[in-house]
């Protein structure tokens, strides 16, 4: 319970801070540079570091963390294509093509993270 | 295009925005959590780089923009919606700078230590951003 409380306070922080880096940082295009900040990794490994120790555990996660990273490009390219050409509403459009970060990633997982 | 800092942007969000930020922040870092416990670290690991602020972000930024224009006196969504995007492209670039964060602790552990590494890394994410930012902006 600890553990999760630890958890949950570090990443509201971590992503609290980033989030108010994005918003102050100008122009915008580098601002959102702050959208895919690696908020949860700063948040989760540190944790992790100490809980499993010896840093093979966290090379593991990080090369997901490679995959993941990989899955998030073509997920926030469709979204800035979608939002510029046919202009929906920004939160249903990315929460619509969050499915590109789910089935990439699960083919990365597939091909080369299962070996 | 010249980096600026503004912090009369701050004002913009509300406390409640900034609550939200905070407990969505936190909940997406204990899912990433149990995800690895329950699951390993080669599925957790995936989640360190799930874009779960990420929508909070775009839509954050249209509201913002609409309510600018709004005072403006003008109708502000087309134009905020094309604020968002340009938010979204932004990201696409730092998802890159999250690639080469990732490449550093995956190839730097354990042979070297969990610090040294994590400011490396930290350091790799601030230099790819930046380099494919500038490309971007110059293209």
């Amino acid at each position: 319970m600890t553990d999760l409380m630890l958890r949950f306070l570090i990443g509201g922080i971590v992503v609290s801070v980033f989030a108010i880096l994005g918003d102050v940082v100008k122009p915008e295009s580098l601002g959102g540079v702050f959208a895919a900040a690696p908020t949860i990794a700063l948040a989760t490994l540190v944790l992790t570091m100490h809980k499993h120790g010896g840093g093979l555990y966290v090379a593991t996660e990080a090369r997901s963390m490679v995959a993941g990273a990989v899955a998030f490009f073509p997920y926030a390219c469709v979204v800035s294509f979608v939002l510029m050409r046919r202009r929906p509403k920004a939160l249903t459009t990315a929460i619509a093509f969050l499915p590109i970060w789910f089935a990439t990633a699960a083919g990365l997982w597939a091909l080369w993270l299962r070996r | 295009m010249r980096l600026k800092l503004r912090f009369d942007s701050l004002k913009q969000t509300k406390p409640a925005e900034y609550v939200s930020r905070f407990v969505f922040g936190g909940l997406v870092t204990v899912l990433a959590g149990f995800v690895a416990d329950h699951f390993g670290p080669v599925i957790g690991g995936l989640f360190l780089a799930f874009p779960g602020i990420f929508p909070a972000g775009v839509s954050l930024v249209e509201k913002h923009k609409t309510l600018r224009e709004t005072a403006e006196g003008k109708l502000g969504t087309w134009s905020a919606r094309g604020q968002a995007s340009v938010e979204a492209a932004g990201a696409s670039v730092g998802t890159l700078g999250l690639m080469g964060f990732a490449v550093v602790l995956w190839q730097g552990l354990p042979r070297h230590n969990f610090p040294s590494m994590l400011f490396t890394a930290g350091g790799m994410w601030i230099a790819v951003s930046w380099l494919f930012w500038w490309i971007r902006e110059r293209m």
